[in-house]
């Protein structure tokens, strides 16, 4: 096991995906997460690997596009306006069912923004952050040790499940510090997949790297094989992380810095003899519904806080069908909710009942 | 006794182009040249969006296909990860000119060792003939339907010459294909570009003017005199930079 | 004990450094521990803050609400922060560089001329960690021992010279609570 060290959530992203065996990486500077770039920038070359600051989020996730139709590990980092321009190459990723890692460390919206957390990124990443029908991986990780294990996870799923994943953080996990563990390094695979464009050294027809399908029927058929994918993503990749549920009433859901919010506003709440617990989910695609819906059998009520205006409350509330009321504790435009805040509605559900 | 073979870097699927398009000769070109530096196996190609769309379906190399204007990063992406192997792009007009701009000017700005076909022809043929960044002024087209006026709509991009502005790019050279002897110029310049890539040159762009008679509204005999006419006065032909005759 | 300190003034004074100086200490001692940042585009001489938590259990909220520690190196980080202080907490103020006193009744003051001692030791970009070495030695939060093994992790082996200094302003630190 390797030894505990004191990291900032980009850099843990940035080492951990150098473990993971990534040796591309391709970004554009912005603000909260050009550490991630800092850091590549400094160890690529050292390892033969590649750092290129691109001219544009365009031409980053399109670099990253190149490196993936050859079957290796690429990644690009950005924040909010950044990701929105790699949508498309994001969508032509989806459609070529390539594997890659996008990080997206939210700062607030829409437009400019700011430059302060948030997770106002929801809708953009989970329902699919490009034009036409498809899903990304989505993994939000709540501690600078989970920048650097779901940064790991993020790949092995990209390339099982051939799809891009991103890691959607916030500026908060990506400026911190915490002691981390760092995995076991992996070499980058030595054997190129089947379907990789890579020369076919004569010994093969041509590999077509593609998302054009011109005939409806052929394209249809592909949008149905990748969610049949998605299926299985959903059925055996779901995750999430119980805190106190077992005799809760109230069911707080948070993820990323919000959650860490929450359960000190939790464990406050149980001080005063309120059952209250949380479901953070870890994957935000695919959602963990499976859980929400054990959890509305028995709350009186769920409370979602978010730093957006209730994006993920409408995914809690289709994944319990509104059995139960949901309500919101949200903070935006780079403001974060104190312990106290949550603690206030969590008081207030709790007064409320079901 | 076979007497003119198709090229094996050409699969065996039609074309799919106009008649007197010259997207034609130009793909047999630059199959003839992967054939001749024996290459195939070791070469991927990056496809445009607009004519040449299904160049991936053509050649018999390793193909992927771009977003619009995207294929330089894209090249620059393979290129990183497998230094050794051979890649190149080809290209129309709005492709590279116009919403690729960014990407052709600062992949060779980096003079990164990649192949790039530009087949300039002076209009969006897939679309239907909307004005491309190189149409000519007072060009009637779809979206210019009274001529390019350069007081609302500009002046056409010469893009060798544009690139030869930086100091990175290794070859640029403007070629046509409207006649035997053009033709000929166009295969060696086409060949050189992909010899640099080989060597190690770094980057390499051939540009080749082209006929699109169907949204010039021509015959294919007539579009071919246009392009001297009316391309070549405004693109001349040449070599913009070649950095083996700078000693 | 959870050590929920703030360490707060301008840019460019060292606040994030001295953070990260209890953070490493905090992690030689196997603890669990987080430290936040504020960021922006104010690198020099804008408002900065650290957030650095101590603990014996995992960290919930990085995000310090109401400090139990407070180091303040200039007037308006006292204004923002003087309320928010836990009743029973200490505060540490560089007096050379804050005009007021504290207002609070349920706090503990500790007032250091800080910028004058280290302008009067040779070490004038210092007084952060003639601060620091009084929080260390009047809280507790990390052992003497674990603070030198935290700074020779981050003052870099080409700046040895630094380390001596760095010690030599806790050490004033100290001694002048004393």
């Amino acid at each position: 096991m390797q030894e505990k060290t004191l990291m900032k959530g980009n850099e843990a992203i940035a080492e951990a995906a150098i473990l993971a065996g990534c040796r591309h990486y391709f970004g554009y500077p912005i603000t909260p997460q050009t550490e991630v770039a800092a850091y590549m920038a400094k160890k690529m070359p050292k390892i033969g690997g590649t750092f290129l600051q691109a001219e544009s989020e365009i031409a980053a996730i399109n670099m990253v596009y190149g490196v993936a139709s050859t079957g290796k590990l690429a990644m690009t980092s950005s924040s909010s306006p950044g990701i929105a321009l790699k949508a498309e190459g994001i969508s032509y990723l989806a459609g070529a069912d390539l594997p890659a890692l996008i990080v997206n460390v939210q700062r607030g919206g829409p437009g400019l923004g700011g430059i302060q957390p948030s997770q106002s990124d929801y809708f953009l990443a989970t329902r699919g952050p490009g034009h036409g029908d498809f899903h990304v991986l989505v993994l939000a990780p709540a501690s600078v040790q989970e920048m650097a294990d779901l940064t790991g996870k993020a790949f092995e799923l990209a390339m099982k499940y051939r799809m891009p994943a991103m890691l959607l953080a916030d500026g908060t996990m990506g400026q911190m510090m915490e002691p981390v563990v760092l995995p076991e390094p992996k070499e980058p695979a030595a054997q190129s997949p089947a379907w990789a464009a890579v020369g076919t050294e004569c010994k093969r027809f041509h590999n077509v790297v593609n998302s054009l399908y011109l005939d409806p029927l052929t394209l249809e058929h592909t949008n149905f094989e990748r969610f049949e994918r998605y299926a299985a993503v959903e059925r055996d990749e779901t995750m999430w992380e119980e805190f106190l549920m077992e005799d809760a009433e109230i069911c707080v859901v948070s993820c990323g810095i919000t959650a860490r919010v929450s359960r000190n506003a939790i464990v406050e709440a149980r001080k005063r003899g309120i059952k209250v617990g949380m479901i953070r989910p870890i994957t935000l695609w695919p959602f963990p519904k499976k859980p929400l819906q054990a959890a509305a059998e028995k709350v009186k009520s769920f409370l979602c806080v978010e730093l957006n205006m209730g994006q993920m409350k409408e995914d809690v509330e289709l994944a319990i069908r509104c059995k139960k009321p949901v309500d919101l504790c949200c903070r935006v435009g780079g403001m974060i909710p104190s312990p106290d805040e949550v603690l206030a509605k969590i008081i207030k559900a709790n007064e409320q009942g079901g | 006794m076979v007497v003119f073979e198709k090229p094996k870097a050409l699969t065996d699927k039609v074309f799919h182009y106009c008649p007197g398009c010259t997207h034609g000769i130009i793909h047999r070109l630059v199959a003839e040249v992967i054939d001749e530096l024996g290459i195939e196996g070791q070469t991927i190609g990056v496809a445009p969006v607009g004519c040449a769309v299904l160049a991936y379906d053509y050649f018999a190399c390793d193909m992927i296909e771009a977003a619009h204007g995207r294929a330089p990063a894209i090249a620059t992406g393979v290129k990183r990860s497998m230094p050794d192997k051979v890649v190149f792009t080809y290209q129309g007009d709005g492709d590279l000119a116009s919403i690729g701009m960014c990407e052709t000017v600062s992949t060779a700005a980096r003079g990164e060792n990649v192949t790039i076909i530009f087949v300039n022809n002076a209009i969006y043929g897939m679309t239907g003939g909307q004005m491309a960044p190189t149409s000519l002024i007072g060009q009637v087209t779809q979206t210019s339907p009274y001529g390019r006026d350069p007081k609302t709509q500009g002046y056409p991009i010469r893009v060798c010459e544009l690139l030869a502005t930086l100091d990175a790019p290794q070859y640029l050279e403007r070629v046509t294909v409207n006649n035997v002897k053009n033709v000929r110029n166009a295969k060696k310049a086409i060949k050189k570009a992909f010899q640099n890539q080989i060597e190690g040159k770094g980057f390499s762009l051939v540009e080749v003017v082209s006929a699109c008679p169907t949204n010039w509204g021509m015959t294919p005999q007539k579009a071919l005199e246009w392009i001297d006419e009316k391309m070549l006065p405004q693109y001349p032909l040449g070599c913009y930079r070649d950095k083996d005759q700078e000693v | 004990m959870e050590y929920q300190i703030v360490i707060a003034g301008f840019g460019g004074q060292g606040l994030l450094f001295s953070g990260k100086v209890l953070a490493y200490a905090a992690l030689m001692e196997q603890r669990e521990l987080s430290w936040l940042p504020s960021y922006g585009p104010e690198m020099r001489g804008g408002t900065a803050n650290c957030n650095v938590i101590i603990s014996d259990s995992p960290v919930g909220s990085p995000i310090v609400q109401n400090p139990n520690v407070l180091m303040v190196m200039n007037t308006p980080s006292l204004d923002k922060y003087e309320k928010s202080v836990a009743p029973g907490g200490k505060i540490f103020v560089d007096s050379s560089l804050v005009s007021r006193k504290v207002e609070r009744t349920d706090v503990e003051v500790t007032y250091i001329p800080a910028t004058k001692m280290a302008g009067d030791m040779g070490i004038p970009t210092l007084a952060n960690m003639i601060l620091l070495g009084a929080i260390v030695k009047a809280t507790g939060c990390v052992g003497d021992e674990a603070v030198l093994a935290g700074l020779k992790k981050i003052v870099s082996a080409k700046h040895a010279d630094l380390l001596d200094a760095n010690l030599a302003a806790m050490q004033a630190g100290k001694d002048y609570l004393a």
